[in-house]
C-alpha cells in the first residue's frame, strides 16, 4: 500500500504498523511473507482483539442487578457494527455483560449455552438446580485463567450478574483475560472503570453507607444512576455509542430492555474554538 | 497528529525491522500487603482487603489470607488470579494427603509441598508471595516465607508485597531487635518471644503505616491467630483485649478437633 | 475352572441371556459382609459389619469418604473398591474445582455406573466384583443409592447387601414406611437392628464390628461432636470402635437389652477365620459360611 501521508506520500507503508493508516482497524497481525529472521522461536497464540465492545456496567440494587452495555461492537476506530448485544443471558437467574473481541464473546455463548442444555437435560433425570450464578462464574473463572495459562486468551472483560435463589440475594462479579477476578457491589470494565466507578460507587455509598449496610438504591434510582454512567461514557469514551441496553436481574428472572438513548447536549459546541465549523 | 499511528518519519529509517510485536502479557500486580509473626505458642498471619490493578481499585474487599488446616494459614501476593489459583492447588493436595493418610498434614510439610509446587511452575511463574504461618508439630509458632518461585526458609517474621519496604524493616527492629541494645547486664533479646498483645499491636501499626504511605493498601485487614493446643486464650478474648474497631470471631475446626483454635480479627483501613 | 461354556469371556450371551461375568460379579458382592443404608427426609445413613482375616489383622473398614458431602459403603472386592472411590473423589473434586459446586449425589454415582457397564460390554475387561451403598446430600435432600457391578444404580429408601442382606431387607421392608419422619437416632436404631438381623445366632454387635456412617445435621445426645469437625457441620462422618459405642448402647436400651451388651462373648475363644490370599481380606472364602465377622480382638 501507498503512504497518503503528507510526509512520506508515495512511499510503501511501513511494515510495522498494526493499524491501517487512517487508524480505522486493526491490520493483521501473521507472519506470512515476512522475511525468515522475522519468525524465530516458537510459534505463539499471540493475539489482538479485533472487533471490539467497550465498557460493561454493573449495580446492586434493592432487589437485584442491573447491567449495562452499549450496542457497538468496533473495528479499531470504525464503529463497525451498531447494532450488537452485549448482554447475554445464561439459565433463569444469570447474565454476562461483555466487553472486549465480540468474536470470542460469540464463541464462549456457543460454549455455555452447550454447558447449560446440557445441564438441563441432566435436571430432567434428578431433578437437581441448575447451575448458579456463583458456579457459572466459577466455571468462566477457570476457563479464562486456563486459557491466559496457555497464552492463548480469551480476550474479554465479563461481568457476570445473578440472582442467587438459595440465598435470596443478588449476584456481582468480574473476570477478565487475565483470569482476574474479583466482587463488588458495583463493577465497571474499561472506559468504565475510570469514568464511570466513581458515579456508580458514589450513588451507591450514598445510601448504603461504605460498609452497605444502609438501605439499597432502588430501581428506579440504579437505573437513573446507569444511564447518566452511559451518558458520560458517550461523551468521553470515542469507542462508545449512545445506544444501550440495561438488563435488570431479580428472583423473577432476566429482563434485558430495548435499546435506548441518553439525552445529550452538544450546543456548546458551537462556541468551541476547533470543535464546530470553523469562521475563522 | 494522533490521526497518525505511527510517526511518519520513524519507517522511513527502519524500513526492514520486524514487525512489532505485541505480545499478551499473562501478569498483573494487584498490590496490597500480607505479613506473618511467630511467637512462642502462636502465630499471626495478616493481610489488607484491597485489590488494585495501577491507580484503580477493583475492589475493597478480596481475600489474600486463607485458612488451610487447624495449624496453618497461608497468606497470597502479588497476581492474584495465579494467588487464588496457586491456594486453590494447594487445597486439592491436602484433601487428597487427608484421603490417603486420615491425618491433615503437618506445617512444615506444607512448607515443602508448596516449594515443590512452585518450582513447579519455574519456566512459567505463580507470580506470587506466599506466607506460611501457623503451629508446628512440636506446638511452637512458625513462620515459612517464599519467593516465587520456592525458595523458602523458617523465620520469625516477614512482610511482602507493596508495601514490603516499609513494614520489613520495622518488624526487622521491632521483632529482630535490630539496632537495639539490650541494657548492659540484662538479658539478650530473642526474636519470636514477644507476648500476643505486642504482636497484634505490631500488625496494626504496620498496616496502618502502610496504609497512609501506600495507595496500595488499605480498605481493610484481615488478621489469622492460630494458638497452640491448650494455649491460654485470655490474652485475646473478652472485654478490652482488643483495639477500637476490631471485631473477633473464632473459626470452627476443620479436622479431628486436637486443641489448636483459629481465630479471626478484622479491622477497616483507610479507605483513601 | 467354568461352570458353563458361556462364563469365558464377559462380551458373550448365554442362550439364556445371561451374562455369567456379571452374575459372577453380583457373587461377589454376596460374598462381601453386609452394609445397609436407610435415609430420612433429613439424614441418610450406613451400617456395616466389618470382618478380619484372623486374630491379628485388623477389621477391614468399609465405609468410605468421597467429599464431604458423599460417602459409600462397600461389599465385594476391597481392591476393586478403592479404584472406583477413588473415581468418584475425583468426580466431586472435579465439580468443586470447576463450578464451586457439590456434585449432584445422583450424578456421581450414575458416573461409576457407566464406568461398570463398559466392562461388561468390552472385550478383555471384567466387571468390578465391588457394590456399594452410597449416600449423599445435595440441593434436593439426602440420598440413599445402590451401585452394582452390572452397571446399575437404583436409588432407595432403604436397602442392603452382602452377606445374609437378605434378613436386613426382611426387617426393612417390614419398618421403611417409619423412617421418612424419623429422627436420627431412631433411624440408626432401625439401621442397627436390621444390621443384626444379619449376624449368625450366637453373633451380636459390637464396637469392633460395627460402624456407622451419618450424613445430614449431628444429634449432641449420640454424637461426639468435640471429637469430629465433619459431624458439627452435618457432613458424612464415620463413628467406628469407642466412637460407636454410644449409639450401640442407645440401640440396646430401645430394645430393652443390657446396655453393655451380651457379656459372655468376651469370654468365648476367638473363632480364627482362616487367612484370605488372593480375594483379599474383605471377603470370606466362597463356600465358607457367610458371616465370619466374629473374631473378637483389640484394637490398635
Amino acid at each position: 500500500m501507498m503512504s497518503q501521508h503528507p510526509a512520506t506520500w508515495g512511499q510503501p507503508t511501513p511494515a510495522n504498523s498494526s493499524f491501517n493508516q487512517f487508524n480505522t482497524f486493526p491490520l493483521p497481525q501473521t507472519q506470512r511473507g515476512q522475511s525468515s529472521h522475522a519468525h524465530h522461536g516458537p510459534v505463539g497464540h499471540t493475539q489482538q482483539p479485533l472487533v471490539t465492545g467497550t465498557s460493561v456496567l454493573g449495580l446492586k440494587y434493592d432487589g437485584g442487578v442491573m447491567i449495562a452495555a452499549d450496542n457497538l461492537a468496533s473495528y479499531g476506530s470504525l464503529a463497525r457494527f451498531r447494532d450488537i448485544q452485549r448482554l447475554h443471558p445464561l439459565g433463569q437467574h444469570t447474565l454476562l455483560g461483555v466487553a472486549g473481541d465480540m468474536s470470542d464473546f460469540q464463541w464462549l455463548k456457543k460454549e455455555l449455552d452447550a454447558l447449560l442444555r446440557e445441564e438441563d437435560a441432566l435436571a430432567l433425570t434428578d431433578s437437581h438446580p441448575s447451575l448458579s450464578p456463583k458456579n457459572i462464574y466459577e466455571l468462566l473463572s477457570n476457563l479464562f485463567y486456563a486459557r491466559r495459562s496457555k497464552m492463548n486468551p480469551v480476550w474479554n472483560a465479563v461481568l457476570v450478574g445473578g440472582w442467587d435463589k438459595v440465598k435470596k440475594e443478588s449476584f456481582l462479579a468480574y473476570v477478565d483475560l487475565l483470569g482476574t477476578t474479583y466482587t463488588a457491589p458495583t463493577l465497571a470494565t474499561g472506559f468504565g472503570a475510570h469514568l464511570a466507578q466513581p458515579l456508580l460507587r458514589e450513588a451507591y455509598e450514598a445510601k448504603a453507607g461504605i460498609d452497605g449496610n444502609g438501605p439499597l438504591l432502588t430501581k428506579e434510582e440504579a437505573e437513573k444512576v446507569l444511564e447518566d454512567c452511559m451518558k458520560v461514557l458517550f461523551y468521553r469514551d470515542a469507542r462508545s455509542l449512545n445506544k444501550y441496553q440495561i438488563a435488570t436481574i431479580t428472583s423473577e428472572g432476566v429482563d434485558i430492555s430495548d435499546s435506548k438513548s441518553a439525552d445529550t447536549y452538544w450546543k456548546f459546541a458551537e462556541g468551541l474554538r476547533g470543535y464546530g465549523a470553523q469562521t475563522q | 497528529m494522533a490521526l497518525y499511528h505511527n510517526q511518519p518519519m520513524a519507517h522511513a529509517q527502519e524500513p526492514t525491522a520486524a514487525p512489532i510485536e505485541h505480545r499478551f502479557n499473562p501478569y498483573s500486580d494487584n498490590g496490597g500487603s500480607i505479613l506473618a509473626i511467630a511467637g512462642t505458642d502462636f502465630s499471626v498471619i495478616a493481610g489488607d482487603t484491597r485489590q488494585s490493578e495501577g491507580y484503580n481499585i477493583q475492589t475493597r474487599y478480596a481475600r489474600k489470607v486463607w485458612q488451610l488446616t487447624d495449624k496453618a494459614v497461608l497468606a497470597t501476593n502479588g497476581f492474584a488470579a495465579d494467588g487464588n489459583n496457586f491456594v486453590k492447588r494447594v487445597k486439592q493436595r491436602l484433601e487428597w494427603y487427608e484421603h490417603a493418610h486420615h491425618k491433615p498434614m503437618g506445617l512444615k510439610s506444607i512448607a515443602r509441598m508448596i516449594q515443590t509446587m512452585l518450582y513447579g511452575k519455574r519456566f512459567f511463574p505463580y507470580y506470587v508471595y506466599n506466607i506460611l504461618g501457623g503451629i508446628e508439630e512440636d506446638g511452637s509458632g512458625a513462620v515459612y516465607s517464599f519467593d516465587p518461585v520456592g525458595s523458602y526458609e523458617r523465620e520469625a517474621c516477614r512482610a511482602a508485597g507493596a508495601a514490603q519496604s516499609l513494614i520489613q524493616p520495622f518488624l526487622d527492629n521491632q521483632i529482630y531487635f535490630k539496632n537495639q541494645q539490650p541494657e548492659p547486664g540484662s538479658q539478650p533479646f530473642i526474636p519470636g518471644n514477644l507476648p500476643l498483645a505486642t504482636v497484634l499491636s505490631l500488625v496494626v501499626d504496620s498496616f496502618t503505616s502502610a496504609t497512609e504511605r501506600h495507595i496500595e493498601v488499605g480498605d481493610g485487614m484481615e488478621i489469622y491467630i492460630v494458638m497452640a493446643r491448650d494455649r491460654t486464650t485470655d490474652d485475646l478474648l473478652g472485654e478490652g483485649k482488643l483495639q477500637k474497631g476490631m471485631e473477633i470471631e473464632e473459626l470452627g475446626t476443620l479436622g479431628e478437633g486436637q486443641g489448636e483454635r483459629t481465630f479471626l480479627v478484622r479491622q477497616a483501613l483507610k479507605r483513601d | 475352572m467354568f461352570r458353563n461354556s458361556y462364563d469365558s469371556d464377559n462380551t458373550t450371551f448365554s442362550p439364556q441371556g445371561k451374562l455369567f461375568q456379571v452374575e459372577y460379579a453380583l457373587e461377589a458382592v454376596k460374598q462381601g459382609s453386609a452394609a445397609i443404608g436407610l435415609r430420612s427426609k433429613t439424614h441418610a445413613v450406613l451400617l456395616t459389619l466389618k470382618r478380619s482375616t484372623g486374630e491379628l489383622a485388623t477389621y477391614q473398614k468399609k465405609l468410605i469418604r468421597i467429599d464431604d458431602h458423599v460417602g459409600v459403603a462397600i461389599a465385594g472386592l476391597t481392591s476393586d473398591a478403592r479404584v472406583l472411590s477413588n473415581f468418584m473423589r475425583q468426580q466431586a473434586m472435579r465439580s468443586r474445582m470447576t463450578f464451586g459446586r457439590a456434585i449432584p449425589v445422583g450424578r456421581i454415582v450414575q458416573s461409576i455406573a457407566d464406568r461398570a457397564q463398559t466392562n461388561t460390554q468390552e472385550y478383555g475387561r471384567r466387571p468390578y466384583g465391588v457394590g456399594f451403598l452410597v449416600i449423599g446430600e445435595d440441593e434436593t435432600g439426602p440420598h440413599l443409592y445402590e451401585f452394582s457391578p452390572s452397571g446399575t444404580a437404583f436409588e432407595y429408601y432403604a436397602h442392603s447387601i452382602g452377606a445374609r442382606s437378605q434378613s436386613a431387607k426382611t426387617y426393612l421392608e417390614k419398618n421403611f414406611e417409619n423412617f421418612e419422619d424419623a429422627p436420627l437416632a431412631e433411624l440408626i436404631n432401625h439401621g442397627l437392628s436390621a444390621l443384626h438381623d444379619t449376624l449368625q445366632q450366637d453373633k451380636s454387635l459390637s464396637l469392633h464390628n460395627t460402624s456407622i456412617a451419618i450424613i445430614g445435621p449431628p444429634d449432641a445426645a449420640i454424637e461426639n461432636l468435640g471429637q469430629s469437625a465433619a459431624a458439627k457441620r452435618g457432613n458424612f462422618r464415620v463413628w467406628e470402635n469407642q466412637g460407636v459405642e454410644e449409639l450401640l448402647k442407645a440401640w440396646r436400651r430401645s430394645r430393652g437389652e443390657p446396655e453393655d451388651g451380651p457379656q459372655e462373648e468376651a469370654a468365648q475363644p476367638p473363632a480364627a477365620e482362616q487367612a484370605q490370599s488372593a480375594e483379599g481380606s474383605e471377603n470370606a472364602p466362597a463356600g465358607a459360611p457367610a458371616g465370619g465377622e466374629d473374631v473378637t480382638m483389640e484394637e490398635q
